[in-house]
């Protein structure tokens, strides 16, 4: 069954994402993060950053809430019990720190069909209150057998 | 922080994720999908056992990056990866990496995480503004 490309270049609506600061060091912990410029605001604010700072990778947390109806959308029809995530990019721009409202815009960028697999390809990009691109993010997922 | 010429390699990071890695991974980032925490709905698809999220191990992967570039989140600017092989919880998680390129204060890494021999993140690169 060929792949579905109707869907390449949809876009979805925003959606808007208040950083906590117990958010991130739940997330800190979660992953080993134990610099303190992620735990506590004192340190943050001497090294330069508003509030407590993400880690990078926090950008899965605010970004996702966009990308759900992106994968879940029946126009990409992506066969869910044989995908896996195969491959992520992310480029990060200014950080990102407690307190800030981060704005994520979703789309589909390719879909096609190599070696039977199917490829879906989602980009987002993220920005905050000041309209500053913290992170431009590149979803990969692959269906076997298509 | 590290030396980071071309050919260098990154101070290997060491993890091996608890039993229960993958329930607080899954309460810090929202993805609840039963593959990560239920180990019975994992083996009944197929699986071992419940496995590691990808995006966990690739923050190993991202970790090991701003740890060579002495601890500040800024320093990483891009990251690249591929998940390969499942990773699982309760067995050692190795990331290791190069230097591919050094230009000024921009520095390219290849890396890569394994658990034994299991590749679990490859192709990975990483881009690190360091100064």
């Amino acid at each position: 069954m060929p792949v579905k490309t109707e869907a390449v270049g949809k876009e979805y609506p925003p959606t808007t994402y208040e950083v906590g600061l117990e958010k991130i060091r739940e997330y800190a912990n979660a992953v080993g993060q134990t610099e303190a410029v992620h735990h506590d605001r004192e340190a943050a604010r001497a090294a330069g950053f508003r509030d407590v700072v993400a880690p990078p990778m926090f950008a899965v947390v605010y970004s996702s809430p966009a990308m759900g109806p992106a994968i879940l959308d029946p126009d990409v029809d992506i066969n869910f019990a044989a995908m896996v995530h195969g491959g992520q990019e992310f480029v990060w721009g200014e950080p990102v720190c407690a307190g800030d409202e981060i704005t994520t815009q979703a789309k589909v960028s390719e879909i096609y069909e190599k070696d039977g697999k199917g490829f879906y390809v989602f980009e987002s990009v993220s920005t905050n209150q000041d309209g500053d691109e913290v992170v431009r993010a590149t979803w990969t997922n692959i269906v076997r057998g298509v | 922080m590290a030396d980071l010429n071309q050919g260098d390699p990154i101070p290997e990071l060491r993890v091996t994720p608890d039993k229960y890695l993958p329930h607080r991974y899954a309460g810090a980032s929202g993805d609840f999908n039963p593959i990560h925490i239920d180990n019975d709905f994992a083996q009944a698809v197929g699986l071992p056992r419940n496995i590691l999220h990808g995006l966990y191990s690739m923050a190993q992967v991202a970790r090991a990056q701003t740890e060579a570039a002495g601890g500040d989140p800024r320093a990483l600017r891009r990251l690249s990866v591929q998940f390969r092989g499942m990773g699982v919880p309760e067995e050692e998680i190795v990331v290791t990496g190069s230097v591919t390129e050094r230009d000024g204060d921009r520095v390219l890494v290849a890396t890569e995480a394994f658990q034994g021999d299991n590749g679990i993140v490859r192709n990975a690169e990483a881009e690190l503004k360091i100064g």
